[in-house]
């Protein structure tokens, strides 16, 4: 049963968003953490460039836009809950949950080649923080693809609808943080 | 309020079995209980540690009662989890989590956290990292032996520390703490800022209250770098990454600008609750309104913000570039300021007032004058030049055992002293409590002033024997350890006092009324012990202050926050 | 709640000029040009972020604390990267030297120091 607590607004945010906005808040910092000592890394090793070389760009891109996609259907599941209407915005938050498969299918090939190439969490610290800052992300995924389908499920009986938008507000902070990890893992050569 | 009553009597009515009532509760006042009893057992073993290794100091190479000999790799494996526990398993706990789950509901007068399962999940984590840290002391190898600072290569690679498994499972244990306090704090803050009864406004909130929400909200800011380089110091120790190791293109003073970017917001994280604890008893046992309010708070804002900047005076001696050291000199001494104000805020509400010495009190006072010494200290060693001397000292010991010593022990007991008669409906004894008191605050200084010296003459920390060191064991040198030693086994021996006062007092104490210190705020309405749901004849509402004490034209000395003008 | 009876943006449309500044992003390093790569990928990425953040994410309509707290936790992380990156970056000392980023700096790679 839902405490009383949990209804009040005194702040003027209902209470998930809220919370949603602080965690955001605190996963910016463990990012921006694991970010920072990459690039202070980086600048001091400029052949990891040569490294970096050996990433795949249209892999990367081609996830960017799954992301970027799957982003828009969350939004769209967030307009259609606001509407009312649950079952519509459970099947946008569906086609959210199909990027997020497809993003982490991407990068299981995308990882299978790489270490077939020889190219190995150990093999340098530039693969060291390739690995790990692309897996902490990918653990975002695959976790608010769990989530998302709990909240999807209730979405389709009309219950809980504002949970469609408290997990599109996470996951749209996970995209950012991609948007950001693509240029720094690929792009920069 | 209808649905206020609609609520509490569907809670009225189902029946609560042992597990649903104990240990899967979700009412926060359980789980409240549930943080602080964890707590003082880590803490008994935290203190048991101490013993075992200021034996060993005192008495190099004895067998010590109750441990056996102390072999040089148990040592730094006693003082490295002595310090975690003390911190994360003990201070972190108790002082946030459960007088934060105790007050915060009670004291804004609402009648749960805004999530009662999350919270539960918070303290679940929260226990399975006790049970991983505990496992971990017991792993072939050993237990993680590095400092609680954990700096690799010691943490990072096991051909240094030898305690592959004991490394691993301590930094789990700390990690899961961070996730269990992370849903912790993220359930404080929002219930602070949106569950507050109708009319408390943001002037209204009780100072304990504050202080908690601005810790969670450092503590949040904090932990996430840290968290980064845990995962970091976790995949070099089991993958076998680099990230920490400059042959290999890693970093090693990456790791403590991580870990000390937290850590130093972390001591005000431990910090701030304290200081909220005393300004309330402060108040209520010296019938005065709090020493200008809002600059308090406001003070408190900018000591927050301010910590993020200070946190590089840990490394000094690290090898960091020169310039940096400059700049984090200054804001050091800069954030002693704030620290002095409220030292004086607190002062400026004791006078003149018709002040009581009762148990909590004392220990409001005590924590003051103590935890003074403590912050004065730290302005030497924040003073680069000065430090390059001090660092790694006993003094440096003494300093940061002056301020968590008040924080997480007379702190605490100030704590529970005061809300005892509301947590279980009956007071303690005042008697033995004052003995507890001095029991505890006297062999305290007896400790840790020698320490002073020692470290002044310079007696390194985390050394296993001093006799290996001619010039740091002359005879009077020695008769100072002994001196802390036996101060120490004094100090632990009173605690029995406590625990035997406290559950006594739990079950056949004198039962106290609603409001046996006759205080303002919200938590004092309700009944003692406050029931499921807290006020099951309605929630509360405000109309002023929480500190309206001795206001001159009313009969009663005090004006509780709920009661109509 | 009321706060939020805001208008939907044309979230395709914003969804179209994230892709094609994707598209940007992919192609910069095509012109070979060291500024040009950094400005089309990190210049490119900071406008996405915001696109996301304020159509998506809707910071914009949220009570203004919420911007601030976001943009206090960037600014701590700032500050952490300016105050620990001249450390880190750190090549070599009185006794020491990092053999990967020294190895890199005398291969005389665009970005190395020079001063070897
Ligand atoms: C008045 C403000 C304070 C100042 C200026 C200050 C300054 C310092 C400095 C410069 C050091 C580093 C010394 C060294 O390692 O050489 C230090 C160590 C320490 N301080 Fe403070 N401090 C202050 C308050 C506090 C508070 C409030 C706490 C705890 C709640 C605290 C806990 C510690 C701890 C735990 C250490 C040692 C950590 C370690 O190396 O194991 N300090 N302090
Ligand atoms: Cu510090």
């Amino acid at each position: 049963m839902r405490p009383i607590a949990n209804t009040r607004s005194a702040a003027g945010i209902p209470t998930g968003r809220l919370a949603v906005w602080w965690v955001v808040a605190s996963e910016i910092v463990i990012f921006g953490g694991l970010l920072a000592s990459y690039v202070m890394h980086r600048l001091a090793h400029p052949a990891w460039a040569e490294q970096a070389m050996h990433t795949n760009v249209w892999a990367g891109g081609f996830n960017t836009l799954v992301l970027l996609t799957s982003s828009l259907s969350a939004v769209l599941a967030h307009k259609a809950a606001e509407e009312g209407d649950g079952p519509k915005a459970a099947r946008l938050l569906g086609y959210t949950m199909l990027g997020g498969a497809m993003f982490v299918v991407v990068k299981a090939f995308e990882w299978t080649a790489e270490i077939q190439a020889g190219y190995t969490i150990t093999s340098s610290t530039f693969w060291s923080f390739y690995y790990s800052a692309a897996g902490l992300h990918g653990l975002h995924v695959i976790g608010g693809v769990v989530i998302m389908g709990f909240v999807a499920a209730a979405a389709r009986r009309n219950e809980e609808l504002h949970r469609v938008e408290l997990i599109g507000i996470y996951w749209h902070f996970v995209d950012i943080v991609w948007i950001f990890l693509f240029p720094l893992l690929y792009i920069a050569k | 309020m209808a649905t206020a009553d609609i609520t509490t009597d569907a809670h009225h009515h189902h029946e609560q079995t042992f597990w649903s009532k104990y240990v899967f509760s979700t009412d926060h006042k359980m789980i409240a209980m549930q943080y602080m009893f964890t707590g003082m057992f880590m803490a008994a073993i935290g203190g048991f540690m101490a013993y075992v290794f200021r034996m060993q100091l005192a008495f190099p190479g004895m067998e010590v009662p109750l441990f056996g000999l102390v072999g040089p790799n148990d040592y730094n494996a006693l003082i490295t989890n002595h310090g975690t526990i003390m911190i994360f398993w003990v201070a972190m706990p108790v002082l946030i989590a459960a007088f934060g789950n105790f007050l915060i509901p009670l004291m804004i007068g609402c009648d749960d956290m805004v999530f009662p399962k999350i919270n539960r999940l918070s303290y679940q984590i929260f226990l399975l990292s006790a049970v991983i840290l505990l496992i971990s002391l017991a792993v072939p190898g050993g237990g993680f032996a590095g400092a609680w600072t954990a700096y690799p290569p010691l943490s990072a690679q096991a051909q240094y520390s030898g305690t592959a498994l004991g490394s691993t499972l301590w930094l789990v244990a700390v990690a899961l703490e961070f996730v269990a306090f992370l849903l912790g704090g993220i359930n404080f803050v929002t219930t602070a800022m949106n569950s507050r009864a109708p009319g408390m406004k943001m002037y209204d909130i009780p100072m304990v209250i504050w202080m908690i929400v601005i810790a969670s909200v450092l503590f949040m800011a904090s932990v996430g770098p840290l968290i980064a380089g845990a995962i970091m110091l976790f995949m070099d120790q089991v993958v076998g990454t680099g990230f920490y190791d400059p042959a290999r293109g890693g970093d090693p003073v990456l790791w403590q600008h991580l870990f000390w970017f937290f850590g130093h917001p972390e001591v005000y994280v431990v910090l701030l609750p304290a200081l909220g604890i005393t300004a309330d008893i402060m108040c209520v046992f010296a019938r005065k309104k709090l020493f200008a309010y809002r600059t308090a708070l406001w003070t408190v804002f900018g000591t927050g913000i301010l910590s993020f900047t200070v946190w590089a005076h840990h490394q000094f001696v690290a090898g960091i570039d020169p310039r940096m050291a400059h700049i984090f000199t200054v804001t050091t001494l800069l954030i002693s300021i704030p620290i002095a104000e409220l030292c004086f805020i607190y002062i400026a509400t004791l006078y003149g007032g018709s002040i009581t010495l009762s148990t909590p009190m004392l220990w409001a006072l005590a924590f003051v004058a103590e935890f003074l010494i403590g912050g004065v200290t730290g302005i030497f060693l924040g003073a680069s030049g000065a430090d390059i001397y001090f660092h790694d000292t006993y003094f440096v010991l003494a300093h940061f055992h002056y301020t968590f010593f008040p924080i997480a022990i007379i702190g605490t007991f100030a704590g529970i002293t005061m809300w005892f008669p509301k947590m279980f409906g009956r007071y303690m004894s005042e008697f033995w409590g004052k003995v507890h008191f001095w029991g505890t605050v006297i062999p305290f200084n007896i400790i840790f002033i020698p320490l002073f010296f020692l470290g002044t003459i310079g007696q390194h920390r985390r050394i296993y024997d001093y006799t290996n060191f001619p010039e740091l064991s002359l005879p009077w040198m020695q008769d100072l350890r002994q001196l802390a030693t036996v101060a120490l086994i004094v100090m632990l021996l009173f605690q029995f006092i406590f625990l035997i006062n406290m559950f006594y007092s739990m079950f056949r104490g004198k039962k106290a009324p609603k409001n046996p210190w006759r205080a303002n705020t919200l938590e004092w309405t309700t009944e003692s012990p406050p029931p499921h749901g807290n006020w099951p004849e309605g929630l509360p509402e405000v109309y002023r202050g929480p500190y309206e004490y001795s206001t001159p034209g009313r009969d009663e000395d005090y004006w509780p926050q709920n009661v109509p003008s | 709640m009321s706060e939020h009876a805001h208008e939907h943006p044309n979230y395709i449309k914003i969804w179209a000029v994230l892709v094609v500044l994707l598209g940007i992003s992919v192609l910069g390093p095509l012109f070979g040009h060291p500024v040009v790569t950094l400005v089309t990928a990190f210049g490119i990425a900071l406008v996405k972020a915001y696109l996301v953040a304020k159509n998506f994410m809707h910071v914009n309509v949220q009570k203004r604390f919420v911007a601030y707290m976001l943009l206090t936790c960037l600014v701590f992380m700032a500050l952490f990267f300016f105050a620990a990156a001249p450390d880190v970056m750190k090549s070599e000392g009185n006794n020491w030297y990092k053999p990967e980023a020294q190895w890199q700096a005398g291969a005389g790679t665009s970005e190395g120091h020079g001063d070897h």
